[in-house]
């Protein structure tokens, strides 16, 4: 079998878990709802909201990231289920694009119901002219994140402490994501007058971050998960 | 195995780890040269260099913030090129191990001090004790980025698993650490704010000041080596005596087994 069909036969068996324990809808979903209520709270001044709403998008992304990386290797650790893949002789590569493709689904799937909030609750709005950088920002930063995420969940997965280790060993590496993101859909939404065209370049970042953590993630998984049990 | 062998095993390294601590007679030298160049530091920083004109005194937090800064980046860079020695090397020895995980807790605790001395002199000479400048938002994100370093070191496991582990952290954060400058200042360069002095010190810069901290620099650098040479071996000691809390137990046990 090649590397591609294992990572995709990783990937469906990650989003199958998910669909039938339904984590992501029940859980994730309605915590990334509550923090951006929390934020207005916080920032108690309609026209306030409507000018950071794409930061606060990233910033309740990057929060709910963490959850779901911590879900995606709470699941490998019951059971030795890591263990039992590396014993089947099953290439760590594949692993780790499989993880990350399943992380970036439930990523993106967050993402759309996040800027659907912030259209409701924010007064935020899409531009016809700005859809395309829209997604292209949501596909490039997703990529970027779940490729992190997987890496440094694979990282802390099995030691005891790494609820607590994950958010600092995480944040600091996505702050480029976040900067990078919330500026291009600042852009895309036209937020306190930012033109379209500035939004492009935040997405060379945000593709050479993607790439740079996918291909080092790559390498680094496999001793990372051998060493981890 | 009879119960008078793992005796003799066990109190013989520990006694010889007792008498010998971690000083030899190279440390010692380096010791007293830190401690020397040190005092002139004090000298020509507090005494002979003169104020600066526009800085006034405040220009003498410099003398101790640029050797900090100096070392941070010297220590943090070590821990990168020990961390590549650990993993790419055949031999995998521990020694590299531990000198990367010495010099990175030399480095975040410099670090620590020249964002506190940075503050510092920022507050008397920019009136805030933090600019979001690109050089700044950087050090901030290097900072904590290394801490998390030391936590990961701190997971548990075995020697290895904790060299390998930090080994690919050590070298992950080289990786991050050019991403996040570029973001950072790319971000910096949209949103200016007013002036923001000069990072670099750029100003002609008197004869006696330059020496000054030239000084520093030497001291400094002389104290990082001589941290470096105790703390790995402080930890070298530390992972003998876990190895052999390992055995004691082990024979502790065989003992109650045979008696």
């Amino acid at each position: 079998m090649n590397r591609w069909r294992i990572a995709r036969l990783v990937a469906l068996k990650d989003l199958r878990i998910e669909r039938r324990s339904k984590v992501l809808t029940n859980q994730v979903l309605p915590f990334a709802g509550v923090t951006m209520v929390m934020f207005a709270f916080a920032l108690d001044a309609s026209n306030l909201l409507e000018r950071v709403a794409p930061g606060l998008i990233w910033l309740a992304t990057l929060f709910s990231l963490l959850i779901l990386v911590q879900r995606s290797f709470s699941i490998e650790g019951e059971d030795g289920a890591l263990d039992a893949l590396r014993v089947a002789g099953v290439d760590p590569v594949a692993i780790y694009w499989g993880k990350s493709i399943a992380l970036g689904v439930q990523l993106a799937v967050l993402e759309v119901v996040l800027l659907i909030a912030a259209v409701l609750l924010y007064g935020a709005e899409v531009p016809v002219g700005g859809v395309a950088l829209l997604l292209t920002t949501l596909l490039t930063a997703t990529c970027g994140l779940a490729c992190v995420g997987t890496l440094y969940g694979g990282l802390t997965a099995g030691f005891t402490g790494r609820e607590t280790l994950l958010p600092l060993l995480v944040l600091p590496v996505v702050a480029p994501v976040l900067i990078g993101a919330t500026r291009a859909v600042e852009s895309a939404l036209g937020t306190g007058g930012v033109a379209l065209s500035e939004g492009w370049p935040w997405i060379g970042l945000l593709a050479v971050f993607a790439v740079a953590f996918g291909v080092g993630g790559a390498l680094a998984f496999g001793p990372l998960i051998e060493e981890a049990t | 195995m009879t119960p008078s062998t793992p005796t003799r095993t066990i109190e013989s390294p520990a006694e010889q780890v007792d008498r010998s601590g971690t000083g030899t007679f190279a440390t010692r030298m380096l010791g007293i040269a830190t401690l020397i160049t040190m005092g002139w530091l004090v000298a020509f920083g507090l005494g002979f260099s003169p104020a600066d004109r526009d800085q006034e005194e405040a220009v003498r937090i410099m003398y101790v913030h640029v050797p900090t800064v100096w070392l941070a980046y010297l220590a943090f860079t070590v821990t990168a090129a020990c961390s590549g020695l650990y993993l790419f090397t055949k031999k995998h020895s521990l020694g590299f191990d531990r000198f990367a995980g010495a010099s990175a807790e030399i480095g975040v605790v410099f670090m620590a001090l020249s964002l506190a001395t940075g503050m510092l002199w920022g507050r008397l000479t920019w009136g805030v004790f933090w600019q979001w400048d690109a050089r700044l938002t950087t050090t901030a994100l290097l900072f904590v980025s290394y801490v998390g370093y030391l936590a990961v070191r701190g997971l548990g496991g075995s020697h290895h698993q904790r060299a390998k582990r930090s080994a690919i952290i050590g070298l992950l954060a080289v990786l991050e650490i050019p991403l996040v400058h570029w973001s950072v200042r790319l971000w910096r360069s949209l949103h200016q704010e007013a002036t923001v002095l000069d990072t670099d010190g750029n100003v002609d810069m008197d004869g006696l000041m330059l020496f000054s901290l030239f000084v520093g620099v030497v001291a400094f650098t002389l104290l990082y080596i001589w941290l470096l040479m105790h703390r790995s071996r402080v930890m070298a000691m530390e992972d003998q005596l876990e190895d052999q809390g390992l055995d004691r137990a082990i024979d502790a046990r065989r003992a109650e087994a045979t008696s």
